[in-house]
């Protein structure tokens, strides 16, 4: 039971994990001092014998302090949140080094096309692989969200990105891993009786094993 | 000055039919006419339609605790939904989707608008009954064949329908993507006939609370349970329409093969959520708007002290009703609509936090210096702020665009949507019935059970959904038959498990209430016509009250929370008891 975002390994921790933890204290102090005074309240204007209740109708000026407190609060937490979206999802937002992806859902798996050596999507070496998503460390990727059947949604928890893949849209999304490692890509939008098996493994390498991967899969891509 | 007299004419007619022969059973009680049976009967039906949706959440509970493990009892079920006890990856999809159908639609909706809804208005307005009794009539006997059908598709081939309570096109409109055809089809056809339920009573409900107030029940006289249930109704009545719209667009692609969410044949499933949300978030609106009424009745009633605030309460309901029609876009955040829309539909709903937060600090304020009575109304109602506070600021996390990408479709939100629609609007309803269980059947519920089953919910329900907001810190997935298929996920096994034995400690907690309920209605203590000493005109008549409710249309002389007035000696002042002085409101009814 703990209240930690859990380790993240993308550009993204920085912008989302900050801001869960603003909300988490102000919404804490804000449900500990109200859960305290309703006790307190309970606890102190309890019914006794012979006491009655003061005959009080409500205060204008409390009310527009816990009115205006309370507005300040929300719109300053909407405003900061702004700025983290927009570096995420916003239209400007994918760097112009991006490497291009293609990630295709459907029941109940991921088909990632990888680029080839030309770096360009569409091209002769392009190859398809299935369930596994390669990737470079610190190397920006925007993958084109595609779906088949139903609605998924792609969903790398450690890299702190989600975006639903829709049918009959393109929908691009993008995001910089920034660990080596192993992690895991899952659906998050219920797409039918598979869609809790419907995962990939994300594997982060460093750039010589990447280009050491990519030579191999363009090899087999070139025997078939 | 028609509408008055119209009342009368109602009440002499109704009073006097009631006097001059004995109804007979099946006009009394099955085909009544009368708000109050009406208002009781939906609270049956919708008990035990509570009482399934419970029942499918233990078995959704089993599977996540046990995974892949044989179910006691689950025998029972056929080889297409647990063959050997074990549940499957279909029977789930569908147990969570009928889950959500069955507690949104069939058990909290009528349980606040079909029960108090019928109940409260005309006898908290001073009317002898609906505007329109036979309409009202026929809104409850169309609402239980929209339940029939809801029930027989877990009883056709292929299974009920698995794509979530949302029904979230194209998984809802295509039979080959699930497998199921004729349970998603009966999904619609009883949401549709259910909607057409819905409508009746709205429209009804407005049209009584706006003709038919007593004279002198002013706006701003009206209990703040009648103002919830009047913006209640708009509510329904608005959205009600979107929702059977969109269903009949899903069932003509299913039937017809229309292609209005196909997106090969030039269709958008985004429209789909669009007219799905646009309904659906007023809808949470209807599901919690009526509890926060009842609460506040019930925590003036209990503190002997006018609610705090009236005017501001009033102002922040309207503030919902409003604001309730701009925040849709929040659920799809993530499903590919334009970022810039995205910072739009933050920003409205960050500023529908405000009228929450002044609602919870007037009932504060309302305690404030009062001279608190721990009835078990008061016990629910102290439970619903509490527990509504915790779900309105877990709504701050999601609400801010980039903590959602992360908390999006997790358990996070499956937490935060339990501690507003049980926190909130399920404690508002254990209140609600407690509280005017006396005025129905004339009898007080067992108060040591009550107390008994207040707090052993308490604290079952905390350890059921709270852990849930760290199941989804962990990115925990919704919706998902087994999470031990991720390895990130796999620590997690033992608080699941955590999870589902209190669920089931919770579930068995529930039948020392029905248990409390039914033996009441024999065995409970004779109820006086005010057992609470309260201030609404529906405590100046006998319980329960008589056909017609009025013996004479009551004069009301003030607002419903005068409690501990310095006017008289007693620590509360009916609205309609007249004081020297008090002026005679016929002929002035607003």
């Amino acid at each position: 039971m703990s209240w930690l975002m859990p380790h993240g390994s993308s550009t993204f921790v920085g912008d989302i994990d900050w801001l869960y933890y603003l909300i988490l204290w102000v919404t804490g102090i804000a449900f500990v001092f109200v859960e305290v005074m309703l006790i307190v309240f309970l606890f102190r204007y309890r019914a006794r014998k012979g006491r009655k209740a003061t005959y009080y109708h409500g205060n204008t000026r409390f009310e527009i302090i816990w009115t205006s407190v309370t507005a300040v609060v929300v719109v300053v937490i909407g405003i900061l949140s702004a700025g983290g979206w927009n570096n995420i999802k916003g239209h400007d937002s994918i760097p112009a080094n991006a490497l291009s992806l293609a990630v295709h859902a459907k029941q109940f798996e991921w088909l990632i096309t990888y680029p080839g050596a030309d770096t360009t999507l569409g091209s002769a070496d392009d190859f398809q692989v299935r369930g596994q998503l390669h990737l470079m460390v610190n190397q920006p990727v925007a993958a084109m969200l595609t779906s088949e059947d139903a609605i998924h949604s792609f969903f790398i928890p450690a890299f702190r990105i989600k975006q639903d893949a829709v049918p009959g849209m393109n929908i691009r999304v993008w995001f910089q891993p920034t660990e080596i490692g192993e992690y895991e890509l899952g659906c998050a939008e219920l797409c039918g009786l598979g869609h809790y098996r419907m995962r990939a493994t994300v594997s982060v390498h460093s750039k010589e094993d990447y280009e050491k991967w990519l030579r191999g899969r363009a090899a087999l891509a070139a025997t078939k | 000055m028609a509408t008055t007299a119209g009342q009368l004419d109602g009440l002499t007619i109704e009073s006097g039919h009631a006097h001059a022969e004995a109804q007979s059973f099946v006009r009394k009680y099955i085909f009544s006419t009368d708000h109050k049976i009406i208002g009781i009967q939906f609270l049956l039906m919708s008990l035990l339609f509570l009482l399934l949706g419970g029942v499918l959440a233990m078995v959704i509970r089993w599977q996540l605790g046990f995974p892949s493990q044989p179910m006691p009892g689950g025998g029972v079920l056929p080889e297409t939904m647990a063959p050997g006890g074990v549940v499957l990856p279909e029977f789930y999809t569908s147990l969570v989707t009928m889950h959500g159908t069955f507690m949104v639609f069939f058990a909290i909706m009528p349980l606040l608008v079909g029960v108090f809804g019928n109940y409260l208005i005309p006898l908290k307005i001073g009317a002898p009954d609906m505007a329109f009794p036979r309409i009202n009539m026929a809104s409850f006997w169309i609402a239980v064949p929209a339940g029939f059908l809801m029930l027989a598709g877990f009883f056709v081939e292929g299974g009920h329908a698995s794509a979530g309570w949302t029904s979230y096109a194209p998984l809802s409109a295509r039979p080959d993507l699930t497998g199921v055809s004729m349970g998603q089809i009966l999904w619609c056809v009883s949401l549709i006939v259910l909607g057409l339920s819905s409508i009746l009573g709205s429209f009804n409900y407005i049209t009584t609370i706006v003709n038919m107030r007593a004279p002198g029940m002013h706006w701003m006289r009206l209990p703040l349970s009648i103002w919830c249930l009047f913006v209640t109704a708009i509510l329904v009545l608005l959205a009600m329409p979107i929702l059977s719209g969109a269903i009949i667009m899903l069932l003509f692609d299913q039937t017809l093969g229309t292609h209005f969410f196909a997106p090969a044949q030039g269709g958008q499933p985004l429209l789909w959520q669009h007219l799905f949300w646009f309904f659906g978030h007023p809808e949470v609106y209807i599901l919690i708007l009526p509890g926060m009424g009842v609460a506040s009745d019930i925590i003036a009633n209990a503190s002997r002290k006018p609610v705090f605030g009236y005017t501001s309460m009033v102002v922040a309901i309207l503030g919902i009703g409003v604001l309730g029609w701009v925040v849709w876009g929040h659920h799809m955040f993530m499903s590919g609509m334009n970022p810039t829309l995205g910072t739009t539909f933050m920003i409205s709903t960050m500023f529908i936090a405000v009228p929450s937060a002044i609602k919870v600090f007037n009932w504060l304020g309302t305690m404030w210096m009062g001279n608190i009575r721990f009835h078990v109304p008061m016990l629910h109602s102290i439970a619903f702020v509490s527990m509504f506070v915790i779900g309105g600021l877990s709504g701050v996390f999601m609400a801010s665009t980039p903590v959602d990408i992360y908390i999006h479709d997790t358990y996070f939100i499956v937490a935060h949507l339990h501690y507003v629609l049980f926190g909130g609007s399920l404690f508002a309803i254990f209140a609600a019935i407690t509280y005017w269980y006396p005025k129905m059947f004339g009898r007080l519920m067992n108060p040591f059970w009550g107390r008994v089953h207040f707090y052993l919910t308490l604290i079952f329900y905390n350890f059921v959904f709270f852990p849930m907001h760290n199941l989804g810190l962990k990115g925990h997935m919704r919706r998902i038959y087994d999470p031990n298929e991720y390895e990130f996920l796999k620590g997690l096994q033992g608080l699941n498990t955590f999870i589902s034995i209190s669920a089931f400690i919770l579930f068995t907690v529930q039948l020392i209430f029905a248990a409390n309920f039914i033996m009441s209605w024999y065995k409970g203590e004779k109820a006086s016509a005010n057992p609470w000493e309260d201030n609404g005109l529906e405590w100046t008549v006998p319980s329960p009250p008589p056909h017609g409710n009025f013996a004479t249309i009551p004069h009301v002389y003030r607002g419903p929370y005068e409690y501990s007035s310095p006017l008289v000696t007693e620590d509360f002042l009916p609205q309609n008891r007249e004081l020297p002085g008090d002026s005679s409101p016929a002929g002035h009814h607003s």
